[in-house]
């Protein structure tokens, strides 16, 4: 496979020439979201300059080209990770709306008292959240798939947790904590056959390798466009079509019917059905551009830089005294995502995070959403973690150990 | 913009009045769980003065210095005087600007300590706590 060029790369990003506190900004928080070339930036001001129009109901020139452009991008994104069609694509605002709706939606009309939930013990907020709160609505119990060596899905807990025949099982397919890369498809395979729908959370997966929905089999699959070089507030769900078409709309009014009298109405086809009101179109339209630009670059590609770069910044990151990283190991079967935490004895993230920042590196500390997995599980108030994308290089995972450093010699430690 | 100035290094490496106060007049804990920032404060209180005032927990650098910083300024201030301390009084104390990021880190020991004194007073969390 041919490598990237990551030099080009780096030229279409113009946030990557700037600098912060005086020096070139690396950014190693692609986790939280993704910078955005300079395509996606041109495709939101072009919509905006050239053809705003609202979607669906105008008849003239420039409403057509908004409303191609919109519907356009969804087939983008539907191929990307191989749906149906775009039909089974769902416009939101971003992975947690995504799952939202299906706890709203599915789990109101199909979770009873005493059903179970199922989900684990390395879920984002944004996939754990939804359903305890559908869980203590409607008094089903919500269970979860324990980890064990290196925080990974226990098999024997998945069998033991499958037995009591969840009604739904929603997973991550990589963590944003440890970067485990779960195996979407035997897990969703197990799920199925204990009867469960399932729902995918693959918020830090879409961006970063390639997707096969209708490979995996998984009923559901939530993302966010910000985190794949597209805009903030637009993201998406993924749904085969026939479980879309029983499930009921959560928000109503224009655009989602076909037809309304003053007595009743009829939802409109997929997947216009979920999308009620003006949608955000520029988000959209900037979304099938981030897609095309993924795509130009190739997401196998992106994939093996980021596991060459993650392989790069755990070696020498593991040879610093007082270091510690957390997660699968980096060689077992699925890899690992582009994400490294890592806690440095005796010093809290927010300073770690505090002395890279005046080394103009951007990485996050905190509980990253994921509270109990971070406080319960690894037992740590809060992590620093340095996530990568396609444009980060081995000079900045080497300003990131030198920071290190910096902080050591800070606290004299 | 250097955060990390000799004094706060020293008072994290080496707290003033860290540790759990026996028998305090009154005590307060509150925490940050955004960023896992833990505080307990620890006061005794005669004659409507701060005699005594301690601190435990842990979090980052800014929070247990300005920990640290704070019980050794209250010592001996009325109770009338605290009451008037303010996010501020915590920067000058501090001597850097902690930045909005982390301004929460820099003032949660007087946000503490304010609680601790209004449940000795009994009264309930009032607005300047609240935007502290
Ligand atoms: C695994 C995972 N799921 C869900 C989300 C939520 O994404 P958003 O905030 O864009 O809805 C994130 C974002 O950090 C994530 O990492």
């Amino acid at each position: 496979m041919r490598r990237i060029d990551v030099g080009a790369i780096r030229e279409d990003f113009p946030i990557l020439s700037t600098r912060m506190n005086g020096k070139p900004l690396a950014y190693l928080d692609n986790a939280a979201t993704s910078q955005k070339p300079r395509q996606v930036i041109s495709a939101i001001s072009e919509y905006y300059g050239r053809y705003n129009a609202n979607i669906h109901r105008g008849i003239y020139k420039i409403a057509e080209e908004a409303t191609e452009k919109y519907i356009e991008s969804k087939s983008k994104l539907a191929r990307m990770i191989n749906a149906g069609s775009s039909r089974e694509i769902i416009y939101t605002r971003n992975a947690t709306e995504s799952i939202n709706l299906v706890a709203l939606s599915w789990g109101e009309a199909n979770i009873r008292r005493g059903d179970h939930i199922l989900i684990t013990e390395m879920e984002h907020h944004s996939n754990m959240v939804p359903w305890m709160v559908l869980a203590r609505r409607k008094g089903a119990v919500l269970d979860y798939v324990r980890l064990g060596k290196d925080y990974n899905l226990e098999m024997g807990s998945l069998e033991k947790e499958l037995s009591k025949n969840p009604k739904i099982m929603a997973f991550t397919h990589a963590s944003n904590v440890l970067g485990t890369v779960n195996d979407a498809r035997s897990i969703t395979t197990k799920a199925h056959k204990a009867g469960a729908l399932v729902l995918v959370d693959g918020a830090q997966s879409a961006p970063h390798m390639g997707v096969d929905v209708r490979g995996i089999g998984c009923d559901l699959f939530a993302l966010s466009g910000h985190k794949m070089l597209g805009p903030t507030g637009i993201g998406a769900l993924y749904g085969k079509e026939e479980l879309l078409e029983r499930m009921e709309p959560l928000l109503t009014g224009g655009d989602m019917i076909r037809s309304v009298t003053y007595e009743s109405f009829e939802w409109n086809e997929l997947p216009w059905k979920f999308e009620a009101g003006t949608p955000n179109i520029a988000g959209g339209i900037a979304l099938g551009t981030a897609v095309d630009y993924i795509n130009k670059v190739g997401i196998g590609r992106i994939r093996a830089h980021e596991e060459s770069l993650t392989s790069y910044a755990i070696e020498r990151m593991g040879r610093i005294k007082g270091v510690k990283i957390f997660g699968a190991s980096d060689h077992d079967a699925n890899g690992r995502a582009g994400i490294v935490s890592f806690a440095v004895d005796g010093i809290h993230p927010h300073d770690v995070s505090q002395i890279f920042d005046g080394e103009g590196i951007a990485i996050r500390a905190g509980h990253h959403c994921a509270m109990p997995l971070v406080t319960q599980l690894i037992k740590e108030p809060a992590l620093s973690r340095m996530s990568f994308y396609l444009y980060n290089t081995e000079e900045e995972v080497d300003r990131a150990v030198a920071a290190i450093d910096k902080v050591k010699r800070t606290f004299k430690l | 913009m250097d955060m990390y100035a000799e004094e706060i290094i020293s008072h994290y490496e080496y707290p003033h009045n860290k540790g759990r106060m026996e028998r305090p007049s009154a005590s307060f804990h509150d925490n940050n769980p955004l960023c896992g920032d833990d505080m307990t404060i620890y006061l005794k209180i005669s004659g409507q003065k701060i005699s005594e005032a301690m601190f435990d927990g842990s979090g980052c650098a800014i929070s247990m210095a300005s920990a640290s910083m704070l019980t050794d300024e209250v010592k001996g201030k009325s109770l009338a005087e605290v009451g008037e301390m303010d996010a501020r009084s915590i920067i000058s104390m501090l001597g850097i600007d902690p930045g909005p990021a982390r301004l929460k880190c820099a003032t949660l020991s007087l946000r503490t300590l304010k609680e601790a004194l209004l449940s000795y007073r009994k009264m309930p969390a009032d607005g300047s706590v609240r935007e502290l």
